[in-house]
């Protein structure tokens, strides 16, 4: 195993008030990587990359550095650099001086200091605007000023809060594949603080997902998007239909009163469970082939694919996504393999689950 | 909607034109007339060749200079401190209460608080010091003053203050900068509109300040302030109070004039032949 740059041991933060922002938080993050932090606002998850910046303190726990201590270093003895939410530029100062101000402060020779930011600037693609005041730049290319601002100064960790949720949707795209070919390219470590969940499945090595100031799980995006641990993580990354059942035994489950072959084992027979099954796995048929029926009842068009709500003769819900439309108010048949189920328990805690997974995987 | 709007106009003009510009033009025109009522340059002339005046303007001058340096010294440190309290608003409104306290009251209680037989006399002798003269000197017009004027300077620098993105100071923290370097590279400047609103507010009312100058100075200290009231009401000669009063409007647009922020000229310097740093 690669020796981890930053490992969270234990964190909790409580405010004040008794409010308790993050509950017990371990993370162990190696160099090289991009990771996210994902959840909903409120969940903690920009509370961590503060306590990693050095912005505010762990109630409890302890912050490792490259295997040092550095609960009680303050953040401007620290080797990370943050891209703030609202890029956080110094108005009263032009972009080349934004950039310089980490290398001014260390004194560095002005020779090289033009170099590095020149360089920067280049970097982020915003060469030849080095006197411009910050006044006068886009939203976009503010952002990009703020990496600069951070990069220059080769940290070892770049934290990134919620770097590109002021931008415009085509701008977001764009920095989205700017941001993660930068970090392959820098080799620095990323973690990037995002509620958007589209996003951190396409940027991120490794995700954490967090609520209510619990990491609830963490994984590769194919991990967690085809294994979520629990109803909210499942909720929460992607769409899903998420159905009540029963498993009957090993790599059979029970739901919507039917009995189907499934890819899960490791449980209680008889134990209730819920079932996911994401709508890009479901596959419309005829009526007499489908494993289950549903009836019609809307549909919208995405662009790239039909978004269909329909309802089983059970009144339960199921939404489908198809390259294909369909007609309204009828009867369809859906098929899905036994990969296509996703097997969740309740309150299972992550090591169980892994350890699960892992225990007839590999059979 | 037009002419409803230019009806409510009304009072506000009538206002500027009775009590501002009237008095304004009131006083030029004085100024360049004598006691008898005849046109003349004479005051100016007296104000210009005249020791006197120069050396009074002066005075005004560096009081006045002073006393913004000592408010400002107290107040800017105030204002951020206050901006980091946790009851601001409580803590805002006591700064803020003497203001709403006739002058001279104050300047009164001063005179008890000074002289031979008021409390701070009473204190040293009781410490052993012994009564001193503590009125009519330079150093109590200063800290009488200055006591007047902080609540002006504290309130537009703390404006300031308060509207500073904390980010910003988080970001100078993480790019390496020191608790100082951060307050002079990133604080200072962002707050420094607060600190010219609050020395305009303070520098320009300390021009021409007389009643403490009178009453707590014991006239040691005159001022042009002095000097207007002496020749309005003792003199009587209003062409040369009037020609002083043209100069301190003078130097109070002077003054707006340096500390008003003008727009940075932009430097059209290619990035590699950038110098300065």
């Amino acid at each position: 195993m690669v020796k981890p740059i930053i490992e969270l041991k234990n964190i909790t933060k409580r405010y004040d008030d008794g409010f308790t922002a993050l509950e017990n938080i371990d993370l162990v993050i190696e160099p090289g990587k991009f990771y996210s932090l994902l959840g909903p606002s409120g969940s903690g998850k920009t509370t961590i990359l503060r306590i990693i910046a050095g912005f505010t303190d762990a109630t409890e726990g302890e912050v490792i550095f490259e295997g040092k201590k550095i609960n009680d270093l303050p953040a401007n003895q620290r080797k990370v650099n943050t891209v703030f939410q609202n890029y956080a530029l110094f108005p009263h100062m032009d972009v080349f001086d934004n950039v310089a101000f980490g290398l001014t402060l260390k004194k560095r020779p002005e020779k090289e200091i033009r170099e590095r930011v020149l360089n920067a600037l280049k970097v982020v693609q915003l060469p030849g605007y080095a006197n411009r005041e910050i006044s006068e730049l886009s939203g976009g290319q503010q952002q990009r000023v703020a990496i600069a601002r951070a990069i220059v100064n080769e940290p070892k960790v770049l934290l990134l809060d919620e770097p590109l949720s002021a931008l415009d949707m085509k701008l977001r795209k764009d920095m989205q594949y700017e941001l993660r070919e930068l970090q392959q390219r820098l080799k620095i470590t990323f973690i990037f603080v995002t509620h958007d969940q589209e996003e951190a499945l396409a940027m991120s090595d490794e995700i954490f997902v967090m609520n209510d100031g619990k990491a609830l799980q963490s994984g590769t995006p194919v991990d967690i998007y085809d294994e979520p641990i629990n109803h909210f993580v499942a909720n929460f990354i992607g769409e899903s239909n998420i159905l009540p059942g029963k498993m009957i035994k090993d790599f059979e489950v029970e739901f919507v009163g039917k009995k189907f072959e499934c890819a899960d084992a490791g449980m209680r027979s008889g134990e209730k469970v819920e079932v996911v099954l994401r709508p890009e796995d479901l596959d419309i048929t005829t009526p007499e082939q489908g494993k289950l029926v549903v009836t019609v009842d809307t549909q919208l068009f995405r662009g790239d694919h039909f978004e269909i709500v329909g309802y089983d003769e059970d009144g339960n819900e199921w939404l489908i996504h198809s390259t294909n439309p369909v007609k309204d108010g009828k009867k369809i048949g859906l098929t899905f393999e036994p990969e296509d189920i996703h097997v969740m328990r309740f309150g299972e805690k992550e090591e169980d689950f892994d350890a699960r997974l892992e225990q007839y995987e590999e059979d | 909607m037009k002419k409803t709007r230019s009806f409510f106009m009304i009072p506000y003009l009538a206002w500027i034109l009775l009590f501002v510009l009237a008095p304004l033009i009131l006083i030029l025109y004085q100024s360049f007339t004598n006691s008898a009522g005849q046109f003349t340059l004479q005051n100016y002339v007296t104000y210009g060749t005249s020791w006197v005046y120069l050396k009074m303007s002066l005075n005004s001058f560096w009081y006045a200079l002073l006393i913004t340096i000592v408010t400002l010294l107290i107040s800017y440190p105030t204002a951020y401190f206050l901006s980091k309290t946790k009851r601001q608003q409580l803590w805002l409104l006591l700064i803020i209460l003497p203001t709403w306290i006739n002058l001279l009251l104050k300047t009164y209680a001063f005179i008890g608080l000074f002289s031979q037989t008021g409390s701070v006399n009473q204190f040293l002798t009781f410490v052993g010091i012994g009564p001193k003269q503590l009125l009519f000197s330079d150093s109590s017009f200063l800290l009488v003053a200055s006591y007047i004027e902080i609540p002006f300077m504290i309130l537009p620098i703390y404006n300031a203050i308060v509207q500073l993105d904390p980010a910003l100071v988080n970001a100078s923290r993480d790019l390496g900068a020191t608790n100082f370097q951060t307050f002079r590279k990133v604080i200072f400047p962002l707050t420094l509109s607060g600190v010219k609103a609050g020395v305009q507010a303070v520098f320009i009312p300390s021009l021409s300040l007389f009643m403490v100058t009178r009453l707590i100075g014991g006239n040691r200290v005159i001022t042009l302030g002095t000097a207007i009231e002496e020749h309005f009401m003792t003199t009587m000669n209003w062409g040369m109070g009037s020609t002083i009063g043209v100069i301190l409007i003078v130097m109070m647009f002077i003054i707006m004039f340096l500390t008003n922020d003008r727009k940075k000229k932009h430097r059209e310097v290619m990035a590699d032949e950038k110098e300065t740093l």
